[in-house]
C-alpha cells in the first residue's frame, strides 16, 4: 500500500449528507470480481444523465472543469453509509481521490479507506462547509488541514495513522504480531469452547 | 465490576494488542458470498496467502443469483455467471464449505446462518455484508466489513480493532396490534438519525425485545447498520437455546452456565442510553432516500432535504397513505423469514393486488423457508392475489444489472433500504414491513396494514 502523508489538493463539495455506497458505485458498475476498472462507474448514477450511454451531467460537480484533476473529496454527515462493498473506496481511489474530508463516515467505509490508503478526516460541519474549492493541504503527521491562512487539527486513531503513514500491511503486520500469543490463546479458547473448532466435526461438506 | 454484553465477548475475543494500541480480537466465523467473496479469495491466493482454518469459514450464493424457477449459473446480469463460477472454484481451492446455487439449504448469508447454527451466542462472526448485524440477534457479536478485513480474518484468525463504544436501546412496554420490530427499528432511526449510532455497538433491550421471537429480533438487529452502528446485538435467553438446539453446526446443549452467563449483567453501563416506548409505535413508511426519512402511514411527509424530495416526487406537507405505488417486493434479509410471509399472506389471503400493480414479488429468505411455506400453502396465497414466487436469494432488494422494476417504478419494499437508485435506476422505494407491503399491494397505493387486520376482524 503506498504511504499517504500530505495532500495538496483543491476541493470538490459534495455537500449531502448520508451519501451512500450505492450511489458511490451501483452494484450494476460492479462488472467483474476485480478491485479495478470501477473509476467509470463512480458517482454513475449523479455523474451521467445516461449511464449506460455515459452521457455526462454538466450540472454535477466532478464533471465541472474546475474537479479535474481533484484528489480532494468535501462530503456531508455519514458519508459511505450502506453496503459494506469495498468497491466504493477503490473506485474513489482509482478516480484519484486520495483522501475525503466529511463531519462523520460510516464505519465499515471509514475502515475499508484506511485499508487501502484513502484518508478519511472528520471534521466539524461548519468547518467542511467553509473549505469548497479552496487549495486546501493536508498533513496527516501533524493531524491538520489547512486553508490560506486557516488550520484546524482533526483526530485520528492512532493505529489508522500508522498504518497510512507507512504504508503497512495489516496481514503482515498481524501474522508478526500475535506469533507469541494466538497459540497461548487458542489453547485455552479451545478448552473453553470446543464448540468454536468445527474441523473434524462438521468439516467442509462436498 | 459488571459487564456489558459486549464487553464479556470483546474480553473472551481478546488476543493482544498492536503497538498503535488497538485490540487484536479472535474472529470465530467468516461468512463470504458471491458478490465479494471471490474478490477476497482471489486476492489472497495472488498474495500468496492461506485460508488459516477453512472449517470456519463459509460461503454462500445469494446476492447475484437468479431467482427465477429453473435457475442454473446464468444471471440476466451482465457478467453474472462469472462471480458465481469464480467464487465455487475459489471456495473449493481454499476447502470453505459452500451453499451452492443447488443446495437444499441455499439462502440468504444472514437466513441460512441461523438455520444451520453457524452463528451462535458469545461468538464473533463477520462478512463482508453490512447487514451482518443481523445475527446479533443471537447474541453474537457479528458485524459487516469489507473485502481487505475478510482477507485479514481469513489469514489470521483476527481483526485489529479500535474498541467501540457501547449504546443500549430499551424498548419499554408492548408493541400495539400490527407493529413489528421492523416499525421498531425505522422509529429509533426516524428519531435519531441514520449516523445515530456511528462507533457504538448496540445492545437491544426491554420487554418489547424480550417479547419477540428469533426472527424479529434478526429484522430488528438487521436495521442497526441502517443506524450507523458497527453491530446490534440481543442477549440470549431461552428462545435463542430452543431456536439453535439440533442445528446442523450447533453443540449439542445449551445447558452450561456459560450460556447463561452471556447477558450483561444488572448495573453494567453503557457509554449511551436511549429509551423508546414501544406502545407507541405505529407501522413506518419511508418517504425519502434515507431510512431515517420514515414516518408513521398514516403520517404527513415533513420538509427535508430538497433532493429527497424532487427524487422520490413527494412534497412536504403531502399524505403519506394514498400514494399510488407501480410495484412490491416481499423479501430481503430484514424480512424474507416464515413469520414475515404468514403475516402478510395473512392479508393477502382471498384477496388480490392492485391492478395498477405493475410487478410484484415474493422471494423466500433461504429453500428452507420456501420449502416450509409451500408446505403451509403460502405459495399458493401469494399466486391466487397476484404475487410472483420465487427461489431464494437477495433479488431485488437491490438492482445489479439484469432483473429490474419497470422504468420510474414507485416501490414499496420490505428491504432495508431506499437509497436512490438501490432498486435500479430512477426506481422509488419506500420501505415497510411486510404487512404494510402486502396491505398497499392490495390498495394500490400505500395503505395501513392495521385497516386491512381490522376489516379480516369485522368480516
Amino acid at each position: 500500500m503506498k504511504p499517504v502523508s500530505t495532500i495538496t489538493s483543491p476541493a470538490v463539495p459534495l455537500l449531502r449528507d448520508n451519501i451512500d455506497t450505492d450511489t458511490i458505485i451501483p452494484s450494476r458498475e460492479m462488472r467483474s470480481t476485480g478491485r479495478t476498472g470501477l473509476a467509470d462507474g463512480l458517482f454513475a448514477p449523479w455523474r451521467y444523465t445516461d449511464a449506460t450511454t455515459r452521457t455526462r451531467n454538466p450540472a454535477f460537480v466532478l464533471n465541472q472543469r474546475d474537479a479535474i484533476g481533484t484528489r480532494l473529496l468535501l462530503a456531508g454527515k455519514n458519508f459511505g453509509c450502506g453496503s459494506s462493498r469495498e468497491h466504493a473506496v477503490w473506485a474513489l481511489a482509482e478516480f484519484g481521490i486520495e483522501a475525503i474530508i466529511a463531519p462523520s463516515f460510516a464505519p465499515i467505509f471509514k475502515g475499508n479507506c484506511i485499508r487501502n490508503g484513502l484518508l478519511p478526516i472528520e471534521l466539524p460541519e461548519e468547518v467542511v462547509r467553509s473549505l469548497p474549492w479552496e487549495m486546501v493541504r493536508i498533513d496527516l503527521a501533524a493531524q491538520t488541514v489547512s486553508a490560506g491562512e486557516r488550520s484546524w487539527r482533526f483526530e485520528i486513531d492512532r493505529e489508522a495513522k500508522e498504518m497510512l503513514l507507512n504504508g503497512l500491511d495489516a496481514i503482515d503486520l498481524t501474522l508478526a504480531n500475535i506469533k507469541s500469543t494466538m497459540g497461548r490463546w487458542l489453547k485455552a479458547d479451545r478448552s473453553m469452547r470446543p464448540w468454536i473448532y468445527l474441523s473434524g466435526k462438521n468439516g467442509a461438506r462436498e | 465490576m459488571p459487564h456489558t454484553l459486549f464487553d464479556k465477548i470483546w474480553q473472551a475475543h481478546h488476543v493482544g494488542d498492536t503497538a498503535a494500541g488497538a485490540a487484536l480480537i479472535a474472529i470465530d466465523r467468516v461468512f463470504l458470498h458471491e458478490r465479494t467473496g471471490a474478490a477476497a479469495l482471489k486476492r489472497m491466493a495472488e498474495m500468496g496467502r492461506e485460508v488459516l482454518d477453512p472449517a470456519r469459514v463459509f460461503a454462500v450464493m445469494d446476492h447475484i443469483v437468479d431467482t427465477r424457477p429453473g435457475r442454473g449459473d446464468g444471471t440476466l446480469m451482465q457478467g453474472g455467471e462469472g462471480f458465481i463460477t469464480e467464487t465455487r472454484a475459489a471456495c473449493r481451492a481454499a476447502g470453505i464449505t459452500l451453499f451452492d446455487v443447488n443446495d437444499p439449504n441455499q439462502g440468504i448469508v444472514h437466513v441460512i446462518s441461523p438455520e444451520q447454527g453457524i452463528v451462535l451466542p458469545g461468538v464473533t462472526l463477520v462478512a463482508p455484508d453490512s447487514h451482518t448485524c443481523t445475527q446479533g440477534a443471537f447474541g453474537a457479536l457479528a458485524w459487516g466489513i469489507g473485502s481487505s478485513e475478510a482477507e485479514h480474518a481469513m489469514a489470521t484468525g483476527t481483526l485489529r480493532l479500535a474498541k467501540p463504544k457501547t449504546m443500549r436501546v430499551t424498548f419499554d412496554g408492548q408493541l400495539a396490534q400490527g407493529v413489528t420490530p421492523k416499525d421498531m427499528a425505522l422509529t429509533l432511526i426516524a428519531t435519531h438519525g441514520a449516523g445515530g449510532g456511528a462507533g457504538h455497538v448496540v445492545e437491544f433491550a426491554g420487554e418489547a425485545v424480550r417479547a419477540l421471537d428469533m426472527e424479529g429480533r434478526m429484522t430488528l438487529c438487521n436495521m442497526a447498520t441502517e443506524f450507523s452502528a458497527m453491530a446490534g446485538i440481543i442477549a440470549p435467553d431461552t428462545k435463542t437455546f430452543e431456536y439453535l438446539a439440533g442445528r446442523p453446526y450447533a453443540p449439542d446443549d445449551f445447558d452450561d452456565l456459560y450460556w447463561q452467563s452471556l447477558t450483561s449483567d444488572e448495573g453494567a453501563t453503557f457509554d449511551r442510553e436511549i429509551a423508546i416506548n414501544a406502545g407507541s409505535i405505529a407501522p413506518m413508511v419511508s418517504w425519502g432516500t434515507s431510512p431515517e426519512q420514515a414516518i408513521p402511514v398514516d403520517g404527513i411527509v415533513p420538509q427535508g432535504p430538497e433532493r429527497a424530495h424532487e427524487y422520490i416526487g413527494l412534497a412536504a406537507g403531502s399524505a403519506l397513505a394514498g400514494t399510488p405505488i407501480d410495484a412490491a417486493f416481499i423479501g430481503s434479509c430484514t424480512n424474507s423469514r416464515i413469520s414475515d410471509l404468514r403475516r402478510a399472506a395473512a392479508i393477502l389471503r382471498g384477496r388480490q393486488i392492485a391492478p395498477s400493480i405493475r410487478k410484484a414479488l415474493v422471494v423466500p429468505g433461504s429453500m428452507a423457508v420456501k420449502r416450509q411455506a409451500e408446505a403451509e400453502g403460502l405459495d399458493k396465497i401469494f399466486e391466487a392475489a397476484g404475487f410472483e414466487w420465487r427461489m431464494s436469494g437477495c433479488s431485488l432488494c437491490f438492482y445489479a444489472g439484469g432483473e429490474g422494476f419497470p422504468e420510474g417504478s414507485r416501490v414499496i419494499s420490505s428491504t432495508n433500504r431506499n437509497f436512490e437508485g438501490r432498486q435500479g435506476p430512477g426506481i422509488r422505494t419506500h420501505i415497510a414491513s411486510p404487512e404494510t407491503v402486502a396491505a398497499s399491494a392490495i390498495a394500490g397505493a400505500i395503505a395501513d396494514p392495521r385497516e386491512f387486520a381490522r376489516e379480516e376482524a369485522a368480516s
